[in-house]
């Protein structure tokens, strides 16, 4: 009787034991994800927003929109410069490396980078895997514009 | 006609689903136990049929019948055969169509290998089974049928997507659907048993080598993925934290934390709601991975042809099914009295923390890849979580896990002594110091990251190591090889994520990179290597057309290879891909890629050299194996461990 009552307490004991470590975690992992979103989160702005307020050259942002026609500079060393654009406002971009595959003028594109003396620099320029794919922040900003790539052509299918 | 036959064979299947999903459950619970039969020959002419109607879709590809929309849409006639087939599954519908097909096909096994099961119990399992198929069929053939003819048949495809043209993406969905979908026999068995309101040490053995299978897959599966996007996409990324990569990667912490449970349910009968609940939320999470990668609702570089619509439908398919055991889990968890007791330092002990970290793990990526959704509702704000918040918030709790898995691993159940299992880790933590302070010493001047990765890999290698040695007790070497499967593959398990984490750690800490333009004949130096461009080529493909170049790759004046990147475009599909140019080795990988010409002469040329490349997708396989070899112990055979079928716990565990 006192062993079986000694086991409920003990098992008692020990699922207390479980949910304060579970809780510890949780909390621990509340912190770092706090902490961790101050590096790891990047906003998302239109070519428009970007010159109506320029952000710091410190931030890390991304940028979405399509690329203009004839903007495009390819072969000119190991950076490529092009504009990208929402038909609202357009902004020079440069990129060190090899573009994606899929990236050309008049497609749709997003770019992770920084602000510095008046053009984006990006790091990282997003690949897709389908052509004729828009990624969906860049179909927002350029409605924002009053462009409609469904209706108007440009690469959106939805 | 072939595809009518098809088409009436899905929906044959659906009403086949719809019995199997609804008389075996009536029969468990009146008793009946002919109703309760019906459930084995219901899963198996299921399966039949639906392998019938994928064959049928299968063989339209393979004739390139242009008669078939998704055929036109994503096939050509010049295609070698492999990619044909893989065509089948290379778009939304035929994807669904192999999802469906698993699906069935694991509800089969079931009948098959089950039979020593429980006669409610497996009518209960096969009901839950046939009931998930209720909901896919009925999602295939409302929104996505795969069977849509066209009205005036082509003379040609639209090609597939030359990017999926490959032999590791070919084999990489089948494989992720093989483990998402086999966590759906994990939930059956969940739910059955919170219907029967029992779960013991039977159903433990009974859950674990389903959710073993299914766990091999999806580590086979998500290897293969980043394999793929390592040499293809170009830039040498092993692993981008994009949402479908994380849509795949939740489910295996999941799968990773059940198998875990599972053993402390099935040989101490404690933690049994909790291996109910994970076993739950594994499969929630591949039905959410399901919605990530089908609905659109977050950008990633993985994309379907999106669908509002079918969204919806799998987030009510997700929510009906997660929203309905969870409130069955409610309901009945308080009946699954945990029997065994443990002390506060055991191996139970031990698992409990493996089980936290997983999970919590697993809530840090899910809160990172679902907050843009969150941000964009809730805060109005379109952002993005990029590899930062990951690196930060995911890695701590994988160090952890890994601190602690060699002198947790070798405690004994019940009540153990942390003291010793720590004198018997001590040989493996000299070692992890000594190859610390040996890849400090190599190093010139950069982070501590790869010391300090290479010093836990070879932490874990090494206590796995010294726990199968301290197993064979005194049998010394003789015993080594005559131990249970499920010894083996614990810690070639163990050993592999050991690998992988020396692979991870050493390509990011010592990688190096170098982008320039490069005229034919010219010479750069990159990590004591030296690259020269020879020359640059055009040619034709199979199905494309080429600019091959080919770099000479020497060491002190000695060639260590030749290699051929190239840049393909595909005019069917107009697309352009990169071939990098790549030379495996043991201790690091070259890679070469070529880019554009440029305007004055030369070549956009960018080289890499990956050190450890080879150990990350290695570690993923050695894990699979050790998948594989517990799977083969004696005491996991279904049939041997269900005759067994103790009700009662074993009295003192032998392990």
């Amino acid at each position: 009787m006192t062993a079986r009552a000694g086991m409920r307490g003990l098992k008692k004991q020990r699922r207390i034991q479980v949910i304060a470590l579970a809780a510890a975690a949780l909390v621990l992992a509340t912190g770092m994800i706090g902490y961790a979103m101050r590096d790891g989160i990047n906003y998302y702005r239109a070519p428009s927003e970007v010159v109506a307020d320029p952000p710091a050259p410190t931030e890390l942002f991304r940028i979405g929109g399509m690329v203009e026609d004839g903007s495009l500079i390819r072969g000119a060393g190991e950076t490529v410069t092009f504009s990208v654009t929402d038909y609202g406002a357009s902004v020079e971009v440069s990129y060190t490396g090899i573009l994606p595959d899929l990236f050309a003028e008049g497609q749709g594109m997003v770019g992770l980078g920084r602000w510095q003396d008046g053009h984006f620099e990006a790091q990282q320029i997003l690949a897709k895997h389908d052509e004729s794919y828009m990624p969906k922040e860049v179909t927002e900003s350029l409605k924002a514009q009053g462009y409609d790539p469904a209706r108007d052509g440009g690469a959106a299918k939805e | 006609m072939l595809i009518e036959l098809g088409h009436f064979a899905l929906i044959l299947g659906f009403a086949v689903a719809v019995v199997q999903s609804l008389v075996p459950l009536v029969g468990a619970h009146k008793g009946w136990r002919g109703w309760m039969a019906l459930a084995e020959p219901a899963a198996s002419t299921q399966f039949l049929l639906v392998g019938f109607s994928f064959v049928a879709l299968t063989w339209a590809f393979v004739t390139s019948d242009f008669s078939v929309r998704l055929v036109v849409e994503n096939s050509h006639s010049a295609k070698p055969l492999l990619y044909k087939i893989s065509g089948v599954w290379g778009n939304h519908e035929g994807s669904m169509l192999l999802w469906l097909l698993i699906l069935a096909l694991f509800g089969a096994c079931v009948a098959w290998f089950g039979t020593a099961l429980p006669a409610a119990l497996r009518a209960r399992v096969l009901a839950v089974q046939g009931l998930i198929g209720v909901a896919f069929f009925a999602f295939i053939l409302l929104t996505s049928n795969p069977f849509t003819r066209m009205l005036v048949a082509p003379f040609d495809g639209q090609d597939l997507n030359p990017l999926l043209q490959d032999p590791g993406l070919a084999f990489h969905p089948p494989f992720l659907y093989l483990g998402y979908v086999g966590l759906s026999t994990s939930f059956s068995f969940a739910v059955a048993a919170l219907i029967e309101g029992r779960v013991d040490a039977a159903w433990a053995r009974w859950v674990r080598p389903w959710t073993l299978a299914a766990w091999v897959f999806l580590t086979v599966g998500i290897a293969l993925g980043s394999w793929w996007a390592y040499y293809e996409l170009g830039w040498g990324g092993f692993w981008f934290w994009d949402p479908v990569e994380n849509a795949s990667f939740m489910p295996w912490l999941i799968a990773t934390a059940l198998l875990h449970s599972a053993i402390v349910t099935e040989k101490r009968e404690a933690l049994k709601s909790w291996t109910v609940l994970l076993a739950i939320l594994g499969f929630g999470f591949s039905l959410l991975g399901t919605f990530l990668v089908r609905s659109g609702v977050i950008t990633s570089v993985h994309a379907f042809a999106t669908d509002p619509a079918r969204g919806v439908f799998i987030l009510a398919i997700l929510a009906i099914f997660i929203g309905g055991a969870l409130w069955l889990y409610a309901a009945r968890a308080g009946r699954m009295e945990a029997k065994g007791v443990f002390s506060l330092v055991s191996r139970e002990s031990g698992l409990v923390a493996n089980n936290v970290l997983l999970v919590t793990a697993a809530l840090v990526v899910f809160i990172g890849t679902l907050w843009p959704l969150f941000a964009d509702i809730a805060l109005d704000r379109v952002l993005s979580v990029g590899a930062p918040f990951f690196n930060a918030a995911f890695t701590p709790f994988f160090v952890a896990l890994a601190l602690i898995l060699p002198p947790c691993g070798m405690l004994a159940w019940k009540r153990g002594r942390m003291g010793r299992a720590l004198r018997a880790c001590a040989p493996g933590l000299i070692l992890a110091v000594a190859v610390m302070l040996l890849a400090f010493a190599l190093q010139t001047g950069r982070s501590a990251l790869g010391p300090l990765g290479l010093a836990l890999g070879s932490w874990l290698i090494a206590g796995a190591a010294l726990d199968l040695w301290a197993r064979t007790g005194a049998g010394g070497w003789r015993r080594l090889f005559r131990l249970p499967g499920a010894d083996w593959g614990k810690a070639v398990g163990h050993a592999g994520l050991g690998v992988t984490i020396i692979g991870i750690a050493g390509l990011l800490a010592w990688q190096e990179e170098d982008i320039r333009v490069a005229r034919i004949g010219e010479s750069w130096p990159i990590g004591g290597y030296t690259v020269t461009l020879d020359e640059v080529r055009e040619g034709r493909g199979a199905n494309y057309v080429t600019t091959m170049a080919t770099m000479r790759v020497t060491r002190e004046g000695r060639e260590v290879a030749v290699l051929h990147p190239e840049k393909r475009v595909y005019p069917v599909a107009g697309m352009p891909t990169t071939e990098a140019g790549i030379q495996s080795g043991l201790f690091r990988d070259l890679y070469l890629v070529v880019g554009d010409a440029q305007d004055g002469g030369g070549w956009a040329v960018r080289s890499h050299i990956k050190p450890l490349a080879f150990w990350i997708w290695g570690g993923a396989i050695l894990m699979a194996l050790g998948g594989l070899l517990s799977l083969g112990d004696r005491r996991m055979r279904v049939g041997a461990a269900a005759k067994k079928a103790p009700r009662q716990p074993s009295p003192v565990a032998a392990e």
